[in-house]
């Protein structure tokens, strides 16, 4: 069975039928969804220019943002890499609109960003669960929130804890979860919220091999058959390649595009893959001589190579 | 069980060893009560209904004004945490308010409302507001960011980010907050109530003293102990831990 081709805009998040069929076992066509992610258009994302600097009690503002600009086509699947403390984090605040920026815009859709809103879900490094609700009120909340009907949030609460292997925790707090499957209800809650734009700040940090390699294939398969648009922060190349069309390096403070890169591998792509390690070493050689650069700041470390 | 058992040989223990002294004859009965008369004094106040008078009149007090101090507290807790001027403004005569002794407030109470009701429940609210408001600030500002922001990420925001996202964040800051008010709330009325005739625990505790009625000095200071105890120690702790519990908070 083939996907019905998506035009930009077209099959989103209101498209319930795939949405609502998060274990169909068919083969999704990755072609198909590769041209289209590439077709020009209005870009779903632009962030313009964009510096941000935070106030420190040592005086001095901190530069964590300076001059970065990113275009992300709907549909695209970004992966944002860089050494610690560069500025993946706050970027996607900013485009989630939690924060603000100190000079330049953020458009979604050409509209610039006022403030959050349900069609940019982000998953917070630090997941941010609620802990006095549920599994399955934490997954419901955002479409709670969003108005969603009772029925609905239910049969979506089981799919996507289905989808995360999660269904027989769903009466579980978070504090009795372990910190992979917290990871895990962070994503469902994500997904079930439903946005167009999916923001993902190292999402599959604390998994264990298995399960990231089992998440990275819903996710891909989500993500082609939905046609949302994903930005996804990781410290591994390597899972950036498994899962990007495009990847950006971002450099050491002030965070800026050191470089970007077209992943044109086949997809489905393997973690494995000589392709996808071959890729990776590419990049890890421009990211590391960033993070020796944030060693040599921070730790006051001779740069080796 | 274990638990109960060693309550109960303590607790038999202790009333032996009082029971021992007092047969002894050690001190004089006016000086040192003895179990039995302390018992008598109990059965006795239980029975003319004069003890249940007395608890209904403080309790109906501890209401009203632990009531008006919570309603007041909250509010101006909150007021004070999300605002940066009031918060070096009025924290700080707050903080600075809390080291009066509650009872110094009575002075002015009398003088403004006379020895009425009023010049009691004001005691009693400002023994109590201040360590509501201020318990209530400093919940309000440990909230990690994280919940609101997530909150507002998940489209949450107005009331509906208060109601489902601050307020249960801080609820067990709250409660903390609302139980050390109570204890607060319960030492002002009752050192109020002593200072001047007006009914209820205090009252009777001052008359067992002019009475030189030893033992119904120290019944009423059970019951005093009991009841703050039954309201701290079951209520609120109970509420307190299982909120914990289900924060996941408490290592439980
Ligand atoms: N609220 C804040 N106030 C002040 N400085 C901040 C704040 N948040 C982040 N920073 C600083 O901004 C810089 C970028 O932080 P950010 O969290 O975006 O990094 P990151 O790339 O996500 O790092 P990591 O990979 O470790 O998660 C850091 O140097 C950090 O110290
Ligand atoms: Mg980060």
């Amino acid at each position: 069975m083939t996907y019905p081709l998506r035009k930009p805009g077209q099959a989103t998040l209101s498209d319930h039928r795939a949405a609502h069929r998060p274990f169909a076992s068919h083969k999704v066509d990755f072609a198909a969804a590769a041209v289209l992610e590439r077709s020009p258009g209005i870009p779903k994302l632009s962030v313009r220019d964009v510096s941000l600097s935070y106030a420190t009690n040592s005086g001095p503002r901190l530069t964590a943002l300076k001059n970065i600009n990113l275009q992300v086509q709907p549909g695209e699947f970004l992966c944002v890499v860089g050494p610690s403390g560069c500025g993946k984090s706050t970027l996607l605040h900013l485009i989630a609109g939690l924060h603000q920026q100190t000079s330049g815009e953020v458009l979604v859709d050409n509209a610039p960003v006022q403030g959050p809103g349900t069609d940019r879900i982000l998953i917070f490094q630090e997941l941010g669960l609620f802990p006095w609700l549920t599994v399955a009120q934490n997954v419901e909340f955002g479409m709670r929130m969003k108005g969603v009907s009772k029925s609905d949030r239910q049969a979506r609460v089981r799919d996507y804890l289905r989808l995360v292997h999660l269904q027989q925790f769903s009466d579980s707090y978070t504090h009795q979860l372990s910190g992979g499957m917290r990871q895990r209800v962070a994503l469902a809650r994500a997904l079930a919220t439903e946005p167009d734009v999916l923001l993902m700040d190292e999402p599959f940090a604390a998994l264990d091999a298995q399960t990231r390699d089992m998440l990275h294939d819903e996710l891909e398969r989500i993500w082609a058959e939905t046609g949302r648009t994903i930005i996804f922060v990781t410290h591994n190349v390597r899972e950036a390649v498994r899962l990007g069309d495009r990847i950006v390096l971002l450099t050491f403070r002030p965070g800026q595009v050191k470089r970007e890169y077209e992943v044109d591998l086949q997809r489905p792509r393997h973690l494995e893959d000589v392709r996808v390690a071959g890729k990776a070493r590419e990049i890890l050689d421009d990211l590391r001589e960033e993070i020796n650069k944030s060693l040599e700041e921070e730790y006051g470390l001779e740069a080796n190579a | 069980m274990k638990r109960t058992l060693r309550y109960i040989l303590f607790y038999s223990a202790l009333i032996g060893v009082w029971a021992l002294l007092a047969k002894l004859h050690v001190w004089p009965p006016y000086i040192f009560p003895t179990p039995w008369g302390v018992a008598e004094t109990l059965w006795a106040g239980f029975a003319d209904h004069s003890f249940w008078i007395a608890i209904g009149v403080s309790m109906k007090r501890m209401l009203i004004g632990y009531g008006i101090s919570v309603v007041l507290g909250l509010i101006l807790g909150l007021g004070v945490a999300s605002n940066k001027f009031l918060e070096d403004t009025v924290g700080g005569l707050l903080v600075s308010l809390q080291s009066l002794p509650s009872i110094c407030w009575l002075p002015i109470a009398v003088l403004w409302f006379g020895l009425t009701e009023k010049a009691i429940l004001f005691v009693v609210i400002m023994g109590s507001l201040l360590s509501v408001t201020i318990s209530m600030e400093t919940g309000r500002k440990q909230l990690p960011k994280i919940y609101s922001m997530a909150g507002r990420n998940l489209g949450a925001r107005g009331l509906r980010l208060f109601l489902h996202v601050t307020l249960p964040a801080s609820l067990p800051y709250i409660v903390t907050g609302l139980k050390q008010g109570w204890a607060f709330a319960w030492r002002s009325l009752i050192s109020g109530e002593m200072i001047f005739v007006s009914l209820g625990l205090g009252q009777l505790l001052m008359m067992g003293r002019d009475l030189n009625d030893m033992s119904q000095v120290v019944a009423v200071m059970i019951l005093i102990i009991a009841l703050g105890y039954l309201v701290d120690g079951l209520i609120f702790k109970t509420i307190e831990s299982r909120l914990q519990q289900r924060w996941g908070l408490a290592t439980a």
